[in-house]
């Protein structure tokens, strides 16, 4: 008869443990949102997790370009942030005084310039800074597309054995920096 | 001045209601008869002070007070006053301003048309409404204030979306909302029943009206927003089992299931521990929902501006006000004495076997909607959930569930046999079987299958109407003078469970739909099924606060002129966005639905759709409510007064 009554007790405190439970799920999504470690609306990201695309890229003239293998073994010292970018994208003149700011505190950044010229490429780095430890240049968009590239600027972060980490589609901003790229360097580190 | 009286009222709005909770539980609680007789005073001066708050925001929004921030960012000058005024609450500020208005006329109803209650219940019905609403108000006032100024004022506001901008979304959230709403006085009875540890079948009686109240407006509200993404958004669909759709389902689905059981605990004194806890879920699922949309969490095309931090306060509240009640029934839930018994198969099993359905389908719907954020938290998987699952899995439920709607209203209480039932209904079930058969030819089985079963509920609905007047059996007049005397909860049921075969046969209808996208050149034809379409025009027009780009379309029938159809598309320069006004040129048993799209080289890339039986969707819909507000009608001599009710009857001649 007590278990009976007992089993009674049980289930009628279950609607509590099951709403306890989904409000602690919610609370724990609204924290990681807040955080920028969860993002219900990203769309998934099959470059992420995979290793970097093979390519060998020539350089804007009169620099050297660099390839895949290049961007490894800079990687496998330090995280290399490669950006795509390009002097007709009005995102990436935006973006560039936050790269800027990335390279002088220390991350190594690395650009491909993207369906241009050299010409213009190199006017664009005069005008709004350099701040790209090398430049490729990817001017027919080959690698642009075995990146999976949306559209410029659009940045991957590389880690020490030739894994893309973290992407993101769209210029960076502050809060992208202190969120979400700040969160993948530490994972890193 | 008028933004800061609103403000203040808003402010007094909240202090009274956290007196009205305070008031109501302890004077109930210390049956001390003072404070019991002041709550309704409360609760009557708490919805003048929102009432006022609302004016205020809405006399704002009229005067173009753009030092209002709310009012600057979401109306403009140009806007037609219809929106400005329906504008103050299409936004997250103003709509929870709604949410709490809604909430106090919840309490004032209570207040005034409760008079019948006894004293003591009525007290914790108003201190439970009292409590949820000062939570909402505390939120409205610390972080969603829709009086906030702005310094210095811009000379004109934003504007609002345009795709807002639409008679029927401008009535949607009212609607919707006091269907949401409405629910939190079912959710109060519950608790307030918990309190005092008891529940007898004059609870069940007093429930049931509100219930049925906020049924009826949710049904419309979800109908109202259904049919404004059918003709605004110019996708031609209906439902898309978006986030948000099935946030105002899932209430729903809990709330048609305890409208029934309400029923059981009226009759019988039965399921009285579910159907309390059936009141606390629907409106759990009300909050919930309004929580979801807010907070990001679930990915949507209905976006209201996001808010992490917004959502905490939210997730804290919900888990005060569903925790706290879950706690109670926990503990409360187990004294509850469970009344009659009654076999399987008897009008009661019937409604049990409604309320398991009913609530599976709710859960696969919860499981649907809250599956990708789950799995994104807990597995890192980014997954979408869409149209495939929710098809896949709640229609199988449905069709049970249809099948026993018809069927359940001519089942006798405690104990029934099939045989007399199959008397009486057979001849519904013949013609379902003959609609099914007859659609199978040239149709697939899933939609001549929905034909058969909305013609079995429509028809089946009205078996024990027919059964009681002896319609077809005996003189009209006899028949006329029996359903006079028909109680109106019989009617009632029947419309209702008529309504949702209606729209049962206008899903299916559209499932048979047709349609064309073709690029015309003014001059250009194209064909289909027995219409066709001649792009005679493309010219420009101006517009309140839009330009349009208008086609002009000839449609001639088998050769005959038919109507002439002027498609738009709108660019609000403002908001920078551009919406399809879509042409709909039905009769109630077709919509034709002309859209313009874009335009390229002179060519417009035209629309063009057939939907078969789809106003019946909304009109089904319709029915339903109308059938919940007609047996509402049955109960008015009824509600709160069951000794008046019971003399009345012992009055009549035998």
């Amino acid at each position: 008869m007590t278990t009976d009554v007992n089993r009674r007790r049980l289930l009628l405190l279950a609607p509590l443990g099951l709403v306890a439970l989904g409000g602690a799920a919610f609370y724990a999504m609204l924290e990681r949102m807040e955080q920028g470690t969860f993002d219900p609306h990203a769309i998934g990201d099959p470059r992420v997790g995979k290793p970097l695309p093979k390519f060998d890229l020539p350089g804007v003239a009169p620099a050297q370009g660099f390839s895949s293998t290049d961007v490894q073994q800079a990687a496998a010292q330090q995280p290399v942030l490669l950006n795509f970018f390009a002097s007709w994208c009005i995102p990436c003149v935006q973006e560039a005084a936050v790269l800027a700011t990335l390279s002088q505190i220390g991350l190594s950044v690395w650009g491909i310039a993207y369906e241009d010229k050299a010409s213009a490429t190199n006017q664009f780095l005069n005008r709004y800074g350099n701040p790209y430890a090398r430049i490729a240049d990817d001017s027919h968009g080959r690698t642009a597309i075995d990146f999976g590239v949306y559209g410029v600027p659009e940045s991957f972060l590389v880690d020490s054995k030739g894994i893309v980490r973290w992407h993101m589609a769209g210029p960076l901003n502050d809060d992208v920096v202190r969120g979400p790229l700040q969160n993948a360097l530490k994972s890193l580190a | 001045m008028i933004p800061e009286l609103g403000h203040f009222a808003l402010a007094l709005a909240c202090v009274l209601a956290f007196a009205q909770a305070f008031v109501g539980i302890w004077g109930a609680h210390r049956r001390d008869a003072r404070l019991i007789a002041a709550t309704p005073g409360l609760a009557v001066g708490q919805l003048l002070a929102l009432a006022a708050a609302a004016g205020c925001l809405v006399y704002s929004a009229v005067t173009n007070d753009f030092s209002v921030a709310n009012i600057a960012e979401n109306s403009a000058i140009a806007k037609p006053l219809l929106y400005k005024i329906t504008g103050t609450w299409g936004n997250h500020e103003g709509s929870i301003l709604l949410w709490g208005l809604i909430l106090g006329i919840c309490g004032g109803a209570v207040s005034l048309f409760g008079r019948n209650l006894p004293s003591g219940l009525r007290a914790r019905v108003l201190g439970v409404l009292g409590g949820t609403s000062a939570g909402f108000l505390l939120f409205a006032l610390t972080t969603s204030d829709a009086f906030a100024r702005l310094w210095p004022a811009p000379p004109d506001g934003a504007g609002m979306n345009p795709l807002l901008q639409d008679p029927g979304l401008a009535f949607h959230p009212p609607i919707l909302y006091t269907g949401y709403v409405g629910f939190a006085v079912p959710f109060a009875f519950a608790v307030a029943a918990l309190l005092e540890g008891r529940i007898d079948a004059a609870w069940g009686r007093w429930v049931r009206p509100w219930a049925l109240t906020s049924w009826a407006f949710l049904t419309c509200g979800i109908a109202l927003g259904s049919w404004w993404a059918y003709y605004e958004l110019g996708w031609g669909g209906y439902w898309f089992w978006d986030p948000v759709e099935n946030a105002s389902l899932m209430p729903w689905l809990t709330g048609t299931a305890l409208v029934h059981s309400a029923i059981v605990v009226e009759k019988r004194e039965s399921l009285k521990i579910w159907t309390v806890l059936l009141a606390i879920g629907t409106f759990s699922l009300s909050l919930s929902g309004t929580f979801l949309v807010r907070s990001g969490i679930l990915n949507s095309v209905h976006a209201f501006a996001n808010d992490p931090a917004r959502g905490i306060f939210i997730l804290s509240l919900l888990g005060l006000v569903i925790g706290g009640s879950l706690l109670l029934f926990a503990l409360r839930a187990p004294t509850l004495a469970s009344g009659g018994i009654f076999a399987p198969l008897s009008r009661e099993g019937a409604l049990v076997l409604n309320n398991i359905l009913l609530c599976s389908i709710c859960a696969v719907v919860i499981m649907g909607t809250m599956y990708p954020p789950f799995a994104d938290l807990l597995l890192g998987q980014k997954i979408s959930v869409g149209a495939p699952f929710f098809n896949a899995t709640v229609f199988p439920l449905a069709i049970p569930t249809f099948a026993v709607m018809a069927m359940g209203p001519l089942l006798p209480w405690k104990r029934a046999r099939l045989g007399p039932v199959l008397a009486h209904a057979w001849w519904a079930g013949l013609i379902a079987v003959i609609v099914a058969g007859i659609c199978a030819i040239g149709m697939k089985i899933v939609t001549a299958l929905a034909f058969g079963v909305a013609a079995w509920l429509i028809l089946g609905s009205f078996a024990e109407v027919v059964e009681r007047t002896l319609l077809f059996r005996a003189p009209v007049a006899t028949s006329f003078r029996r359903a006079r005397g028909l109680p109106t909860a019989v009617l009632g049921a029947a419309i209702a469970h008529a309504g949702m075969g209606v729209t049962i046969a206008g899903i299916a209808g559209v499932s048979l739909s047709q349609s064309k996208i073709v690029a015309l050149a003014p001059g250009g034809q194209t064909q289909l099924g027995p219409y066709h379409f001649t792009l005679l025009d493309l010219r420009d027009a101006p517009g309140p606060n839009y330009q349009a780009r208008i086609a002009d379309i000839a449609i001639t029938r088998n050769g005959v002129p038919f109507d002439t159809v002027h498609p738009e598309r709108r660019s609000f320069p403002k908001a920078q966005q551009t919406t399809s006004d879509v042409t709909i040129e039905t009769n109630f048993l077709r919509d034709l639905y002309v859209v313009l799209g874009e335009e390229r080289d002179g060519q417009a890339v035209l629309r063009f759709h057939i939907n078969p039986l789809a106003p019946w969707i909304w009109l089904g819909a319709l029915i339903m409510a109308a059938g919940g507000m007609l047996s509402l009608a049955d109960r008015r001599l009824r509600i709160g007064a069951p000794s008046r009710a019971r003399n009345a009857a012992a009055a009549l001649p035998a």
